[in-house]
Formats: structure tokens, C-alpha cells, sequence
């Protein structure tokens, strides 16, 4: 396991939960707020499951601050692999940005059943991510 | 008081790349030529408004065009910008205050994608370094969804950027000047899926200038006949509401919320008093082939999934029922942030004044159309609607 790459984006619990706030008002938002924009506002542990709501693919190098492999000096785009990327539907909750693993574009249907996972970034760090719910069941299998 | 507002000069620096002029001096080229078009010098513009996002102050130019004292107001307004100098410089002649005004808008960008930083969106910097800041990512974000929602197929993505370089080749200010065809778009490297390398503009360069005239004074200068001059019937600028969906958001509200393109045609078409079927040429926001696709719904000219049949019918191309971006829009002209939703504007006065050449629309009478609508979208959530008629 690397570092994280924020302390505060999700939770230590050995299952952990991506960390978003719930405002005065009821609603959940994601990420969880910094600054005087975090007055009134509880940190809200959100669920590990969703619906997949969009999706897509980053097919070239991003420039900075990206920081994924392809990124240092003396690298580029041979280097950079390219990720899946969507938003997921955390029920009652909020939809949320995230990295997709364990799949391939043909795989995604929207609404399909997704859960959250931490993977590595780069070399250094982890970030989070969500992955189709039938994968996890085959590799349980 | 509201006084009537006529476009009285337009004025366009090639879009594309002019290595040996810099930003600001391409919007310089296109204020003297905004000027020769009205027949007027710059020591008689009573006010600007104008702006860029990478080229620099807009209110430098002075220094070029002439330092006459006039208050000169920069704006930045992302991809807005050129409507909101648009909207400003109508209000100021509208007020009253001034009887001419300039907007003018110009960029240069360096090349690839726009590379935003995360704490000038008031963002965390995490959401940039795992490559989630993309203004890219949330065009494809956005398409994917609609078109699962409302069966629109890729092919019909591919026929509006096929649409748009057919225009462009026909247009001496557009960029990329050549036809492709559907299976060179369809086939091209996939940039965020589902949208292929064609079906993306790129940044661009680039100078737009308009110069408005209240009534009396447009009348004074005989600007009004031989169609020299259009009215703008309305403008409307409107950011977000609650629970939209817009650039750079690592979260989303769960309840649907508005749109603030909706927002801001409705504005313009309630203001203008008229309706999305009396519209005859039309310049919608194409940052990417879905961008178009959805704003051909959101700003009132079809329902969700009908689409599918315009492109199909060729009914938003040159001599359809409702020519969209005849002048290949962003995917074929580029875009340089500050100068591109004046350009739409631009194509709107030459197609109402029956001047846009071989891409001329003929309108219902045969004489060119009557009403013209642009369209410009800009992060973080921001349109501008202006509807011009002659």
C-alpha cells in the first residue's frame, strides 16, 4: 500500500468509505469541504456502492498537475497508460468522480452495480477508485 | 430606459494560427476592421468592452489603436467572454449612456488541452493530479449519458463534426478549411470516449470586434440601409443554478437540477419575443461534436434524441431547415476562449446582412435570414444567449 494521496479522502477503517460532508441543510456532498467552507459541515461517511451514472475513457497524457505515470521530466506519452474514468451514483447521497478499474470500455453499462476500492496512483501513492460489482463476484469465485 | 442596440461593424482576424502576430494584435486587426466595415475611426468609440484568457488585458490595445481616453472595461467570463462583453456593451448603449461601443475578444493559446489548476476552482489538489481535471473528461462525461439516455448513436457525433469542417471549408476565417470525411472522424485516435480526435476543437488564435450604436446614432450614420446594420433583440447571460452539472466537479448533486443554457435562451427568446421555430441560422456552442448535439436541445430547437434524425437528415446543414455553426463552429474554426463567442455573433451579422459568401443561408424569403441565434457555453457554468434580427 502507498501513501494516500489526500489524508482526509476517505476513511481508515479496514473496509474503508470515501469521506464527503453533510451540509446543515441534509445534503451530502463530495469532497468534504476545507477551509471556513467546512464550518457546519459533518463529515459523512459515503457508501461503498453506487450505479455507474457516466463514463469515459483518458486516452491522452494529461499536463500537469497531473501526476500519473507519463508525468515526471523525463518521461511522456510512452509511459502513460490510459485509465477509465467515470461518475457513480451513491444512492440518496451524491454522485461521485472516480477512477474505474477492473473493466474495459465494452464492460460499462449505465446503472450497473459498482463498488469502491483503493489503488495504487503512481509510484508513491494510492487514490480511490470503483469497480464493477460482477468483477468482484468472478474473482471471489 | 432601453434603447434599441444595432450591430454597425463587424470585424474578424482569421482563426487559426498567425505565428507572427501575437493575440492582441490579431483583436487589433479585427477592431480596424470592425471600423472600416462601420465607417467610423476609433477616436469615435465612446466605450469597450473586451477580453482574453491567455493573450492578455484587452484594454492594452490603446496603446495600438489609440489613446483617446475612453473607459475600456476587461472581461473574463471563460469561454463567455466574448457574450458578456457582447452583453455589457449593449447595456451601455441601452442605459443610454453611450450612443457607440465596442466588444471585441482575441486569443492565442498554446497548443493541447486547457491545463486548469485545481486552487483557482477552489479545489483540492487531488482531483488534478490523478487526471481527473479535464475539461475534455466532463464534454465525454456528459455526451456518454445523454446518448444512453436518448439513443443517439456515434455516427451521428461523427456527422456534426463532418457537418462542421463542410462548413468550414467554405468560410475564409475558419481554421481547418478541409472536408473530412465520416470514416476519417469515425476512425480517428479516441480522445475521451466516445468522442474521436475530429470531434474535439482545439485552442486556437484569433480577434473578433463589433462595434453597437444606439438607434438615433446608427440612423445619423445611414448604417441601417443596405442592411449595413442588424438589431440585437436580446441578450441573456445566466451561471449555474443549484444541482447543475458543469465543468470540474468531483461531486454531483442527486437531484437534477437546471441548466443554465436552458436559463438563458429562455430569457433570450422571451425577451426577443419570438420562438425556437422562428430562427433561421443558428451559432451553438460545439467545444466537441455532443456539445452540439445537446445544446440543439437545450436552447429549444428539438427534443432530447431527435437529433438522431436532424443529422441523419441533414436538417442543422447548409440548406436544412435550421443551418447550425455555418462556419464550422469551434470544431472547425478553433477556439480561442475570448474571441469565440464573438465570432458566432460575427457569423450571425454576415448571414443576416447577406454576406457569408458561399455558406450564405437563404432564409424563408430567399433573402437571407431574418433572426440569427448564438449560443456560447464556458466554464464553470456559464451562458450567453444573443438573438440579432434585421
Amino acid at each position: 500500500m502507498g501513501e494516500k494521496i489526500d489524508p482526509n479522502l476517505w476513511s481508515d477503517d479496514p473496509e474503508p468509505h470515501l469521506m464527503g460532508g453533510k451540509l446543515p441543510s441534509g445534503e451530502v456532498v463530495f469532497p468534504m469541504p476545507a477551509g471556513d467552507a467546512a464550518k457546519n459541515v459533518e463529515p459523512y461517511r459515503l457508501s461503498r456502492r453506487g450505479k455507474l451514472w457516466s463514463w469515459t475513457s483518458q486516452g491522452f497524457l494529461p499536463k500537469e498537475p497531473y501526476e500519473g505515470p507519463g508525468s515526471g521530466p523525463d518521461e511522456g506519452p510512452p509511459d502513460f497508460k490510459p485509465f477509465l474514468l467515470g461518475y457513480v451514483e451513491l444512492p440518496g447521497e451524491v454522485i461521485v468522480e472516480s477512477r474505474i478499474v477492473d473493466a474495459g470500455l465494452d464492460d460499462l453499462e449505465l446503472g450497473m452495480e459498482m463498488e469502491f476500492t483503493i489503488v495504487p496512483f503512481n509510484d508513491t501513492y494510492d487514490t480511490y477508485a470503483f469497480r464493477p460489482v460482477a468483477n468482484v463476484q468472478e474473482k471471489a469465485a | 430606459m432601453s434603447e434599441n442596440v444595432y450591430i454597425i461593424g463587424a470585424g474578424i482576424h482569421p482563426f487559426g494560427r498567425t505565428e507572427e502576430r501575437s493575440g492582441r494584435e490579431q483583436g487589433v486587426y479585427a477592431v480596424r476592421e470592425a471600423l472600416k466595415d462601420a465607417g467610423l475611426e476609433w477616436a469615435d468609440m465612446e466605450c469597450a468592452y473586451g477580453g482574453s484568457a491567455a493573450a492578455g488585458s484587452a484594454d492594452i490595445m490603446v496603446n495600438e489603436l489609440g489613446l483617446t481616453s475612453l473607459p475600456f472595461t476587461n472581461v473574463a467570463n471563460g469561454c463567455a467572454t466574448g457574450g458578456s462583453a457582447l452583453a455589457a456593451a449593449q447595456q451601455a448603449i441601452a442605459s443610454g449612456m453611450y450612443d457607440l461601443a465596442l466588444a471585441v475578444g482575441f486569443d492565442k493559446h498554446p497548443r493541447g488541452a486547457f491545463n486548469a489548476k485545481p486552487a483557482d476552482y477552489g479545489l483540492p489538489d487531488w482531483y488534478g493530479q490523478t487526471g481527473m481535471m479535464l475539461t475534455t473528461q466532463f464534454f465525454a462525461l456528459k455526451i456518454q449519458r445523454y446518448m444512453q439516455l436518448h439513443g443517439i448513436s456515434r455516427t451521428t457525433l461523427g456527422r456534426v463534426a463532418e457537418k462542421a469542417f463542410r462548413n468550414g471549408a467554405k468560410t475564409p476565417h475558419a481554421w481547418r478549411r478541409s472536408e473530412i470525411d465520416l470514416e476519417t472522424i469515425m476512425n480517428a485516435p479516441m480522445i475521451n470516449d466516445p468522442l474521436t480526435k475530429f470531434m474535439f476543437c482545439s485552442p486556437s488564435e484569433g480577434g473578433v470586434a463589433l462595434i453597437l450604436a444606439s438607434e438615433k446614432k446608427a440612423k445619423e450614420l445611414g448604417a441601417l440601409q443596405n442592411r449595413g446594420g442588424v438589431k440585437i433583440a436580446k441578450i441573456a447571460v445566466k451561471t449555474r443554478p443549484p444541482d447543475s452539472f458543469e465543468v470540474f466537479q468531483p461531486g454531483v448533486s442527486v437531484k437534477e437540477g437546471g441548466k443554465p443554457t436552458v436559463l438563458a435562451s429562455k430569457a433570450a427568446f422571451e425577451g426577443a419575443g419570438i420562438g425556437p421555430e422562428d430562427v433561421e441560422v443558428a451559432q451553438l456552442q460545439d467545444t466537441e461534436s455532443g456539445a452540439e448535439i445537446m445544446h440543439m436541445a437545450e436552447n429549444g430547437f428539438c427534443k432530447d434524441g431527435e437529433q438522431e434524425e436532424w443529422l441523419a437528415n441533414g436538417w442543422s446543414a447548409l440548406g436544412g431547415k435550421l443551418p447550425i455553426n455555418t462556419d464550422g463552429g469551434c470544431l472547425a474554426c478553433g477556439e480561442p476562449i475570448g474571441a469565440s463567442g464573438l465570432r458566432q455573433v460575427y457569423e450571425n451579422v454576415e448571414q443576416l446582412r447577406g454576406r457569408a459568401g458561399d455558406r450564405q443561408v437563404a432564409g424563408r424569403d430567399g433573402k437571407g435570414p431574418k433572426l440569427g441565434y448564438s449560443h456560447v457555453y464556458g466554464a464553470p457554468g456559464l451562458s450567453a444567449v444573443a438573438i440579432l434580427e434585421r
